[in-house]
C-alpha cells in the first residue's frame, strides 16, 4: 500500500508541475462552457419574430406589446400571407411566427378559450425549443393577468408547430455535453498519453524490472485524473448554476456518483488505449480522432440520434458518452432520480468492467 | 551469477536475428563487459537477462533464477539502468530516489552506503529536478536509483554512450568501487577503449559473440605482428600502405597506423624505402601490442 | 595562403546571463578537417548552430564560406551541408529517394541528380541496394550514406556533428576515409566527437571549455604544450576544471 501511495504522490507531482497542460485542463471547461453558453444566449436574445394579428383587437395587442416589451425578440409586424411565412423561414429571415387568428378575442370572450399559433423554426432545436417556452410563458402571464378577480377563467392556448424537426428530439442542452466531452478527453487522452509516456522514455522499462505489480502501475496513473475529472465537473456544474442560470433539477449526489462511473469507465478506455499502443502520438490519435469524434457526433449532444440513419443510431449506441450524456440531462433538466436512469447506469457499468476485462487480457509484463 | 545458453530473439516479419546463439557466463562479484557497436544486439541480452523480453530460443539464469518462469524473483533482485536515460525528468533528485526506493519495497536510509559515494556529489542539488540536471549528474542519479535496493546483479545498458570522455572516467571510477562491494555488474559499451576496464568482456557484434575472455587474453590472441607507424599525413600513409605488396592490413588509431604484415615481415628500412618513393617521410616505427580495438576489426574480418 | 572558409571573431551568444559561447575566435582553411572538441555543455552545438546559420549570434562576426553570418543565412545554408550523430535521411524511403530527394533540396538538376547518385553508389558499393529502404540498412551503412548526402551538392564546408557515435570500428574508419576523400576535394570538415583518437585524424582541433575555445592547434602541437601523451589526457587536462555540463 506504501508503494501505491508513492505511487500516486509522484503522478500527482507529475500532473501539478505540468502546468501548461494543467491550465489547458482546467481552462479548458470553462471556456467552452462560456461559448457554447453565451453563443446560445445571444442568439436568442436576438431573435427575429414575425407576428401576423388578424385579430387586431385588444386581446392581441395586449398579448403583442408584452412581447415587444421582452429582451428576447425583435419583432417584425409585416402583414404576411402563410407563403411568405414560409419562404421568411426558409431564408432564415425569421426564427417564429406568432399568427393570432381573426376571432380571436371573440374566441376567448365567449368560449372563454382561444388559441393562437406558434411556429418555430426547429432546425436549430434548441433554440425553437427555447424560444417557444418564452413565447408560451408570455402568454402565460397575460392569461393570469386576464383571469384576476374573474370566475370563469380564461383559456389562451398557444399551439405551437416546429418546422423542419417536429419532434424536437435531442433537443440538446449544451452543459450535459460539454461535460461528456470535456470528461472524455481529460480521461481518456491524459490517462492513455501519461502511461505511454512512461514507455517512450524507458522509465516503464525499470517499474517493470522491480517488484512493484505492473497493474497497479497503471492503477494509480488512473488516479489524478480522476480527481481532476471530479474538480471539472464541480467547476462545470457552478458554472451552469452561476453564470448560465441553468439549475439543478435533481440530486446532486446522484449527478456526482453518475459522473464519478463515467470518469472510471473513460480511465478504463484510457488504460486499454495505452496498453496497446506504443508511442504517444499513437495514444493521441487514437483518443482524439477515435474517441472525441464519436463523442461529438453520436452522444445526441450535437445531433440528434433518432433522425440518424439506423445503422448510425446502432453504432451510438457502444459510445459511453451517449448514455452519460443521457443520465445528466435526465438528473439536471428533468429531475428524475435514479429508478429512470438505471439502465444506463448499468449499459456504463457494463462498459466499465468489459473494458478493465480486456485491458487486464491484454497487459503484458514484458516488453514485446 | 548469471548462464546463458545459447539464447536468440528475434524481431519482426523478417526474423532479423538480433541475438544469435549467445551464451556467457558471469560470476560472482564480477565486471562483465559486453563491447560491440549499436545494433551488435546488446540491448536485446539486457532486456532478456532482465526479463523484459523473451528469448526466442535457448535458457538463461540469473541468480539461479530461470529468466522466464522465475522472472518474479529475478526482478526482486536485479537492477537496472536502461540505455535510455529513464529518471522522471520533472521530479527532484530527491524525489526520484525515495520513488524509487519505495518501489523496491526499501528506503534510501536502509542502503544509503551503497549510494553514498555517488550520492554525496549530487546531494548539493537534491531539490533540482532530474531534467535540469548536466549529463554526468543524471547519470550518477540513474545509478543511485538502479542500486538503491541493493540489487545482487547490476545491468548498465549503455552508461556511457554520448557521454564525454571526462564524465565517463569518473563513472568508470564508480564501478569499481561497486565492484569492491562484491556487487556483479554486467555492462555495455560501444566504446572499445572501456573495454580493458572489465574484468573479462564478450565482443560482440550483429547478434553473435567474437570473442569472451579477458581483455588481456583477447590481446595476447591476436594473430599478427602488430607496427605502429607514423607520418605527417594519415591519409596519404594509408593509401600508401594499403598498396604495399606485403600488407596484411592498415587502419588509423589515433596518431598513428597500425599495419600488420605477411608472415616474412618487414623492417623498418623497407618501409622505409617505400614510403621515400611515395613521397612520404616515415616519422615513427614501432612494434607494438594489440589493443581491444585491434582485435575486434580483426574478428569482423574473418 | 590557402582561402579561409570559416572565419570568425570574438563570436558570442548569451541566453539571458548565460554564455553559451564565449568569444569564439578562430579561421579554417579550404579541404582543412577542424576537429571541434569540448565536454557536454561547454557550447559546441550553439557554436556549430550559429556557424550554419541557424541561429543569430549575440554579438562578434563571422563569415562563412564568405558570407555574413548575421545578413546572408540563406546563402551560408546552400553553402553548407549538415549531418548529425542521429540519422537524418528518411527511414520508409529508399535510398535512391533519399539521394533525389536531398539532391532536389540543393536544387540539383535531373542529369546532375542522376550523374551524383549513381557516383555515390558506386563509391559506396550500394548500387544492388538501391531500391531498398533506408530502415533496412545497418547503421554503420546508414552513416556514410548520410554523409554522403550531405555532400551530395558539393558543399564549401560540411559540419558533422558526432558522426560516428555507436558505429563499429571497422565501419568508423571506413567513414574517416569518405572523410578524407571529401577533404581531398577541397570540402572544408567541421566535426565534433567524443572519439579521442579521431580526434587526431584532424589537421587542427579546437577544445571548448565553459563556452571558450581553450586550445587549438594541430594534435601533435597540443600534446607537446599540454606534454601529453595522448589526445584523451590532453583534454581530460582542460575539460576536467570545466564548470559547467549540459
Amino acid at each position: 500500500m506504501k508503494q501505491f501511495f508513492a505511487f500516486v504522490r509522484k503522478e500527482f507531482a507529475h500532473v501539478l508541475r505540468d502546468r501548461k497542460t494543467l491550465f489547458i485542463l482546467f481552462g479548458m471547461p470553462v471556456v467552452q462552457i462560456l461559448i457554447f453558453g453565451f453563443a446560445l444566449t445571444n442568439e436568442v436574445k436576438n431573435s427575429k419574430l414575425v407576428i401576423v394579428d388578424q385579430a387586431k383587437d385588444l386581446a392581441s395587442q395586449q398579448i403583442i406589446s408584452r412581447i415587444e416589451a421582452s429582451r428576447y425578440f425583435d419583432i417584425e409586424k409585416a402583414v404576411m400571407d402563410p407563403a411568405q411565412i414560409e419562404s421568411a423561414f426558409r431564408e432564415g429571415k425569421i426564427k417564429l411566427a406568432l399568427i393570432f387568428p381573426a376571432n380571436f378575442s371573440k374566441d376567448l370572450m365567449h368560449l372563454n378559450r382561444a388559441q393562437i399559433q406558434v411556429i418555430a423554426d426547429a432546425s436549430d432545436p434548441n433554440t425553437a425549443n427555447m424560444l417557444g417556452n418564452y413565447v408560451s410563458s408570455i402568454i402565460q402571464d397575460q392569461q393570469m393577468a386576464l383571469n384576476q378577480g374573474n370566475k370563469i377563467p380564461y383559456t389562451i392556448v398557444p399551439e405551437i408547430r416546429m418546422l423542419y424537426n417536429p419532434q424536437l428530439k435531442g433537443a440538446p442542452n449544451f452543459v450535459p455535453g460539454v461535460m461528456a466531452l470535456v470528461l472524455m478527453l481529460v480521461c481518456v487522452m491524459m490517462t492513455a498519453i501519461s502511461i505511454v509516456r512512461e514507455k517512450e522514455v524507458g522509465t516503464m522499462e525499470i517499474l517493470l524490472v522491480s517488484p512493484f505489480k505492473p497493474l497497479l502501475v497503471i492503477i494509480s496513473k488512473a488516479v489524478p485524473y480522476l480527481f481532476l475529472s471530479l474538480i471539472n465537473v464541480i467547476s462545470i456544474l457552478l458554472l451552469s448554476v452561476f453564470v448560465l442560470d441553468l439549475p439543478i433539477n435533481g440530486s446532486v449526489a446522484l449527478l456526482f456518483a453518475e459522473s464519478t462511473l463515467f470518469i472510471i469507465t473513460n480511465l478504463t478506455l484510457g488504460i486499454f488505449i495505452s496498453i496497446r499502443t506504443n508511442s504517444q502520438q499513437v495514444a493521441m490519435l487514437i483518443s482524439l480522432m477515435g474517441m472525441m469524434l464519436p463523442t461529438v457526433l453520436f452522444s445526441g449532444f450535437m445531433f440528434p440520434i433518432e433522425n440518424m440513419p439506423l445503422p448510425l443510431q446502432i453504432i451510438s449506441n457502444i459510445v459511453p458518452a451517449k448514455w452519460f450524456y443521457i443520465i445528466v440531462k435526465s438528473i439536471m433538466i428533468k429531475g428524475v432520480g435514479f429508478a429512470a436512469i438505471w439502465k444506463q447506469t448499468l449499459v456504463l457499468l457494463g462498459m466499465t468492467v468489459l473494458l478493465l476485462g480486456l485491458s487486464w487480457k491484454n497487459f503484458k509484463i514484458r516488453l514485446a | 551469477m548469471i548462464q546463458v545458453n545459447n539464447i536468440t530473439k528475434v524481431y519482426g516479419k523478417e526474423k532479423t536475428l538480433a541475438v544469435n546463439d549467445v551464451s556467457f557466463s558471469v560470476k560472482e562479484g564480477e565486471l562483465f563487459g559486453l563491447i560491440g557497436p549499436d545494433g551488435a544486439g546488446k540491448t536485446s541480452i539486457f532486456r532478456m537477462l532482465t526479463t523484459l523480453l523473451l528469448p526466442d530460443g535457448g535458457s538463461a539464469t540469473v541468480n539461479g533464477f530461470d529468466i522466464v518462469k522465475d522472472f518474479k524473483q529475478i526482478r526482486n533482485s536485479v537492477g537496472y539502468m536502461p540505455g535510455k536515460f529513464s529518471l522522471y525528468q520533472d521530479l527532484s533528485i530527491e524525489e526520484n530516489l525515495n520513488f524509487f526506493a519505495t518501489v523496491f519495497n526499501t528506503t534510501v536510509e536502509e542502503n544509503y552506503h551503497l549510494i553514498k559515494d555517488i550520492y554525496i556529489q549530487i546531494e548539493p542539488f537534491k531539490k533540482r529536478r532530474a531534467g535540469k540536471l548536466s549529463g554526468g549528474m543524471k547519470q550518477k542519479l540513474a545509478l543511485c536509483c538502479a542500486l538503491i535496493h541493493k540489487p545482487t546483479v547490476l545491468f548498465l545498458d549503455e552508461p556511457t554512450t554520448g557521454v564525454d570522455p571526462v564524465s565517463r572516467k569518473e563513472f568508470w571510477e564508480m564501478l569499481k568501487r561497486l565492484k569492491a562491494q562484491n556487487i556483479t555488474i554486467v555492462v555495455s559499451t560501444p566504446y572499445m577503449d572501456e573495454a580493458t576496464l572489465c574484468d573479462r568482456i564478450a565482443l560482440i557484434q550483429e547478434g553473435k559473440i567474437l570473442s569472451i575472455d579477458t581483455p588481456a587474453a583477447i590481446t595476447a590472441s591476436y594473430p599478427d605482428e602488430l607496427i605502429a607507424l607514423k607520418s605527417e599525413k594519415m591519409s596519404a600513409l594509408l593509401k600508401a600502405l594499403n598498396e604495399f605488396p606485403k600488407i596484411k592490413s592498415v587502419y588509423a588509431f589515433g596518431e598513428y597506423a597500425h599495419a600488420a604484415f605477411q608472415e616474412s615481415g618487414v623492417t623498418e628500412e623497407e618501409i622505409k624505402t617505400y614510403l621515400t618513393t611515395q613521397q612520404i617521410a616515415l616519422l615513427e616505427f614501432k612494434k607494438i601490442e594489440a589493443t581491444i580495438e585491434d582485435c575486434f576489426i580483426g574478428f569482423l574480418k574473418n | 595562403m590557402q582561402e579561409i572558409v570559416i572565419k570568425t571573431n570574438k563570436l558570442t551568444k548569451r541566453f539571458g546571463d548565460f554564455i553559451a559561447a564565449d568569444q569564439i575566435t578562430f579561421d579554417v582553411s579550404k579541404g582543412e578537417i577542424f576537429g571541434f572538441l569540448g565536454a557536454n555543455g561547454a557550447g559546441k552545438t550553439t557554436a556549430m548552430r550559429m556557424l550554419c546559420g541557424l541561429s543569430l549570434p549575440s554579438s562578434g562576426e563571422a563569415t562563412i564560406a564568405g558570407f555574413d553570418i548575421y545578413k546572408q543565412t540563406e546563402e551560408i545554408k546552400k553553402n553548407i551541408g549538415y549531418m548529425s550523430q542521429k540519422f537524418s535521411l528518411y527511414e520508409d524511403l529508399t535510398i535512391l529517394e533519399n539521394i533525389r530527394f536531398f539532391g532536389g533540396i540543393y536544387g540539383l538538376s535531373n542529369a546532375q541528380l542522376k550523374y551524383k547518385s549513381e557516383e555515390l553508389l558506386t563509391e559506396l558499393g550500394l548500387e544492388k541496394e538501391a531500391k531498398k529502404l533506408v530502415g533496412s540498412l545497418p547503421l554503420g551503412w546508414k552513416q556514410k550514406l548520410s554523409f554522403s548526402v550531405a555532400i551530395i551538392h558539393e558543399p564549401k564546408i560540411v559540419f558533422l556533428d558526432e558522426p560516428t557515435g555507436g558505429v563499429d570500428p571497422l565501419t568508423r574508419r571506413q567513414f574517416w576515409d569518405l572523410i578524407y576523400k571529401a577533404s581531398d576535394k577541397g570540402i572544408t570538415i567541421f566535426v565534433t566527437t567524443h572519439y579521442m583518437d579521431e580526434a587526431e585524424y584532424c589537421n587542427r582541433i579546437s577544445i571548448m571549455v565553459d563556452g571558450k575555445i581553450e586550445a587549438l592547434d594541430s594534435p601533435a602541437n597540443l600534446k607537446k604544450i599540454f606534454q601529453s601523451e595522448s589526445m584523451d589526457d590532453v583534454f581530460y587536462q582542460l575539460a576536467r576544471g570545466a564548470k559547467r555540463s549540459d
